[in-house]
């Protein structure tokens, strides 16, 4: 290596930052505004170092500091009551939320987006996307479950569609299949406009014993600072190049990749070795390495703390040894962990480490007092109280305005397109639909998952939730669904919200589950825009008060904004997961019928609402009207009969209704197993007051079809009338009939709809 | 029939797990001398005749566009193997 | 009864193996790939995943691990051991199986509900199956061809070496549909479908994986 750039002579520090306020920082090129640069001047009471100016522009970026998203979080602490707390054991704010879920057990999953990475490079941004939150989950002390990934991409048809999912599909099987972690549900969702944006969002739940939750601080002088994992390589610091450029002229660098190339190897082995690290009771505290490298964990784990941290930078090991301190500090590669270690556990801790063949190297330590001093071969670069970069970042009151789109949109109803008029009509929707790229079969996409790694898979795609076991023993675990329509929430942001909120409730608790706790990935475009800013604020109020009303807390989440092209915004798509527990999953239920006999109720009441439902926009490319009403209280009882029937054994499946209505709950459940029913709607129609269109292509919302056990017809439907929960008997599951057979009106056989369903995306992508 | 070849290095600064796997199991069999090992692609692309400069430059072409990717990848040699009858 | 089960950096259904060995009532003994010791297990299994990333060839490195220089003369010498996925490529790659895995030939992870014809119920993992039987196992992997020289995939036929083979379509382009082989002696049997994936009722597509274990039971109670 060349010394000569190596050395402190020609790096920037502390002292002579003292001595030089005026020289130029290249601030603005790090997107620091000017009065963030000045305050940074005036925390420090000089001009920054480049390695402090650094840090802080990396740190102050919206990704990290939420800067115009974060007064709105208010609205989380607001809505959480007392009772809501009970069960939550870290909340929002820790690398991610962690809930109990009883025997002892404590849960902990977090949703985060690697949208703008998965475009430039499919393959390694979603890759990388998946290995980053499963070092979040790791680093709260917890072995990771399985992961999910709502993925939304633009027009099924565009060329650049045919580069962009293929890659982003390889990339979650290829790092979280070669983790050894079950991928067990997510979404995939297509509208033209994701076209330059699209969502690539990931999920990790992980498990953990109550008492064995580590959070992420340094607390303790003269405990070790150690820094694990891979080697630091120049991975995602285009950005500050431009730094050593500005301050370097010869030996510099060389050209810095954007992107991050993610090893699943090493995140695996790290998996096992921080497992092995927990057992042995030798972190005291630890930190994943995402998003701003050392720059954050260093801050936040001091920040945390109750003490200072000091930290020789010049021991780093580093793949590239042309590396300056600052790019070191911004770093984003990949499979890295810092932790903080009592002196007298350190051997043991690297004994571990070393059976793993994990490098593991003593950075510093925790110190007396507030700062954080990072040194380059022996000189101070670095002098910060830890807050002021980690916590006390900018704060933006973006202006909000309700976007004039809005009343046209409200104007322009669903009421005026064409709808069937006869049986054939209908046929042909309920084809069409089930073909179309939303509802379509997605295994081209899940089949490249491993379902089963790990052998605690009880439920995965396409079924409504995903559900682990946990406790091996006793069969606890826990069932996780994803849901958004972004149609919806771009008619109406807080409906839209809810709705979101109210479908990933209601798909836990079809799965039998008990819902407990929410994450959410909050994608917008650009916070910039009073409209966005609006919807935002919006969704952020609907998600907050819809927990409320349910029950259940927020526990974490992820803000994604700048998803858009130019002035066109992605529609606002709050994705939101909600997590339940169950007391043996071994008797989860299935979204599809298989016994012959058994009895199909539909539950709850359907109204005349295809506002931006699938409906209208797959047949008919239409986006107008309101969404369907939002009823909290009917999802609440709704998901109560559905837990209840479950754990008592009255209800063999259950699927809900959501995307496409009635028409695609029937065929998809119909599908699950091959198994056909005869289907009677005269009576809901009656009662509802509506004709057979809609009640099987409204999007209402509160409904479930069930399949119960005759023998258990009566204590069903008395459970439902005893609790007022609206319920119909609309069919039978009968493997004598081919398919769907809508008695009196239409039937469908089991290859028509196979055919429809199976063939769109192999259409596309091939075999 | 005459070959051009294209051999694709992953970028310098681009991390190869790859390479890092084959250079880690080396040392075991004895092979001590490798401080690193980086793995690469090769694409054989046949003509019909000689491979002449045309060939060579629409090979470049075809390089730069379906067979590296220039996030991460560079092509690092396009040439003619000569005929290979 | 103890059946070693090996994990190399980068296994991932080790715990699973382990699992389904306790669910026959078997004492699962978990063997580290760094030591040369077999622990004196009476039966061993390599399990899926992708061991030390799977990077130059799949179980190519692994091959080289100090376990396999303990357990391939054992192998050699009778010690019934099955590969799984992962497992089988190592067995291939130390030659105690003949062939080759290579990448589908759609190119693509899958994991899917496989269904199997069993061609030989008489190796030491496969006793407990009927002849000609049809069952359901989970198949995961990107790299499950199956390919050998035709003289290669003669000698297998003849021999009725063939454990399993796809039943329906081909999922990955094996040659002659081919999903598990054995040795000539019927001790080591490798195959890409998981029945360590297929054991427990609640979990996984089918039970169909438990007679592999109870097979070797039975060998390892009849040497």
């Amino acid at each position: 290596m060349d010394e000569v750039t190596r050395s402190a002579a020609h790096v920037d520090t502390v002292s002579r930052a003292a001595q030089s306020p005026d020289v130029e920082q290249p601030w603005l090129e790090l997107g620091l505004k000017s009065d963030e640069y000045e305050r940074i001047r005036e925390i420090l009471g000089r001009r920054p170092t480049s390695a402090e100016l650094a840090m802080y522009s990396v740190m102050w970026s919206e990704h990290c500091s939420y800067k115009s998203s974060k007064v709105h979080f208010s609205l989380w602490g607001e809505n959480t009551t007392d009772e809501m707390r009970e069960r939550l054991l870290v909340g929002i704010g820790e690398n991610a939320g962690v809930v109990d879920i009883g025997d002892g057990w404590a849960v902990t999953f977090k949703a985060e987006s690697h949208n703008h990475p998965s475009y430039v490079e499919p393959y390694q941004g979603a890759a990388t996307g998946v290995g980053g939150i499963v070092r979040d989950i790791m680093s709260m002390g917890a072995r990771p479950l399985a992961v999910m990934d709502p993925l939304r991409f633009g027009n099924l048809n565009h060329p650049d569609t045919l580069r962009v999912l293929p890659g982003v599909v390889a990339g979650v099987g290829g790092y979280g299949n070669c983790l050894g972690l079950p991928n067990i549900g997510g979404e995939v969702v297509f509208d033209d406009c994701y076209q330059g944006n699209p969502l690539v969002n990931a999920l990790c739940v992980g498990a953990m014993r109550v008492e064995d939750i580590h959070l992420a601080k340094a607390s303790g002088v003269g405990n070790k600072v150690v820094l694990f994992g891979a080697k630091t390589g120049g991975d995602g610091i285009g950005g500050v190049s431009v730094l050593a450029s500005e301050t370097f002229d010869e030996g510099g660098p060389t050209k810095r990749p954007a992107v991050q190339v993610g090893d699943p190897f090493a995140e695996k082995v790290l998996i096992e070795c921080c497992l092995d690290l927990y057992a042995a009771h030798v972190v005291d505290g630890i930190q994943d390495l995402g998003g701003a490298g050392l720059s954050c964990a260093t801050s936040e784990l001091a920040s945390n703390g109750d003490g200072g941290m000091r930290v020789e930078l010049d021991r780093v090991p580093l793949r590239d040894a042309s590396l300056r301190p600052e790019e070191i500090l911004m770093s984003e590669s990949q499979e890295r962990m810092m932790a903080v270690v009592e002196p007298s556990r350190l051997g043991q801790f690297l004994e571990i480490t070393d059976r793993w063949d994990v490098e593991a190297t003593v950075l510093g330590e925790v110190t007396d007092g507030d700062h954080l001093v990072i040194t380059w071969h022996g000189e101070v670069i670095v002098d910060v109280p830890p807050r002021s970069v980690a916590h006390e970042g900018p704060t933006y009151h973006r202006p909000l305005e309700r976007p004039a789109y809005l009343d046209v949109l409200h104007d322009s109803t669903p009421d005026s397109l064409p709808r069937p008029a006869d049986a054939e009509g209908l046929k042909a929707d309920l084809l069409s639909l089930l073909a179309s790229p939303n509802l379509c079969d997605k295994s081209w996409v899940t089949d490249q998952y491993d379902r089963y790694v790990q052998g605690n898979t009880a439920l995965a795609m396409p079924d409504d939730a995903g559900v682990v076991r946990v406790d091996e023993q006793t069969g606890r675990g826990v069932a996780i669904s994803t849901d958004c329509n972004g149609r919806f929430a771009k008619l109406d942001p807080y409906a839209g919200a809810q709705l979101a909120l109210a479908e990933a409730y209601r798909n836990v608790a079809t799965a039998g589950a008990v819902p407990l706790a929410v994450t959410d990935c909050l994608n917008f475009g650009s916070p910039e825009d009073p409209g966005v800013m609006w919807q935002f604020r919006e969704a952020v109020r609907g998600i907050a008060e819809g927990c409320r009303h349910l029950g259940i807390p927020v526990t974490g989440g992820n803000v994604s904004f700048y998803n858009q092209t130019g002035d066109t915004a992605i529609h606002p798509t709050p994705v939101v997961g909600v997590l339940g527990v169950m007391d043996d999953v071994a008797r989860r239920t299935p979204s599809g019928w298989k016994a012959p006999g058994q009895v199909i109720y539909l539950l709850g009441r359907t109204r005349d609402e295809l506002g931006g439902g699938e409906w209208a926009h797959a047949l008919h490319g239409h986006l107008g009207g309101r969404p369907p009403r939002v009823d909290l209280d009917a999802e609440r009882l709704l998901a109560d009969i559905l837990v209840n029937a479950s754990r008592d054994g009255l209800v063999d499946a259950a699927h809900d209704l959501s995307d496409g209505g009635l028409a695609i709950a029937l065929a998809e459940a119909t599908l699950r197993y091959g198994v056909g029913a005869r289907i009677w709607l005269d009576a809901v129609c009656e009662r509802d007051r509506i004709d057979l269109f809609t009640a099987l292509f409204s999007e209402s919302a509160a409904r479930a079809v069930v399949a119960v056990p005759r023998s258990e017809e009566v204590r069903f439907t008395d459970m439902c009338t005893a609790r007022g929960q609206v319920h119909a008997r609309i069919g039978v599951v009968d493997d004598e009939t081919d398919g769907l057979d809508l008695q009196g009106q239409l039937t469908v056989t089991l290859a028509e709809l196979r055919d429809a369903h199976t063939g769109t995306l192999p259409a596309v992508f091939g075999r | 029939m005459g070959n051009v070849v294209i051999d694709v290095m992953l970028k310098p600064e681009i991390l190869d797990p790859q390479g890092q796997a084959v250079g880690g199991v080396l040392p075991r069999l004895g092979f001590e001398q490798f401080t690193e090992v980086r793995q690469g692609k090769r694409f054989v692309l046949t003509v019909d005749g000689d491979v002449t400069q045309e060939h060579l430059s629409a090979a470049r072409q075809a390089a730069e566009k379906l067979l590296s990717n220039p996030v991460i990848e560079d092509v690092v040699s396009v040439r003619a193997e000569g005929s290979a009858q | 009864m103890k059946i070693g089960v090996v994990t190399f950096p980068g296994s991932l259904d080790d715990r699973d193996a382990v699992r389904a060995v306790g669910a026959v009532g078997a004492e699962a003994v978990p063997l580290w790939h760094g030591d040369a010791d077999l622990r004196a297990v009476d039966a061993v299994v390599l399990p899926g995943g992708f061991s030390y990333g799977d990077y130059l060839r799949c179980g190519a490195i692994a091959r080289f691990s100090p376990v396999m220089e303990a357990l391939v003369p054992a192998a050699r010498g009778g010690l019934p051991v099955l590969g799984i996925c992962n497992g089988f490529q190592v067995l291939c790659e130390s030659h105690l199986l003949p062939g080759a895995l290579i990448r589908n030939d759609h190119r693509k992870f899958s994991c899917l509900d496989q269904r199997l014809v069993v061609e030989n119920a008489a190796t030491a993992w496969t006793s407990q199956f009927e002849q000609g039987q049809e069952i359901t196992i989970v198949l995961k992997n990107g790299e499950g061809g199956f390919v050998a020289d035709d003289r290669t995939l003669d000698e297998l036929e003849g021999e009725g070496r063939v454990v399993f083979r796809y039943a329906g379509d081909n999922p990955n382009g094996s040659y002659r549909a081919i999903a598990g082989i054995t040795n000539e002696r019927g001790n080591v049997v490798g195959l890409m479908p998981h029945p360590e994936h297929c054991v427990e009722p609640g979990y996984g597509p089918s039970l169909d994986g438990l007679p592999f274990f109870t097979s070797v039971l039975q060998a390892m109670a009849q040497a």
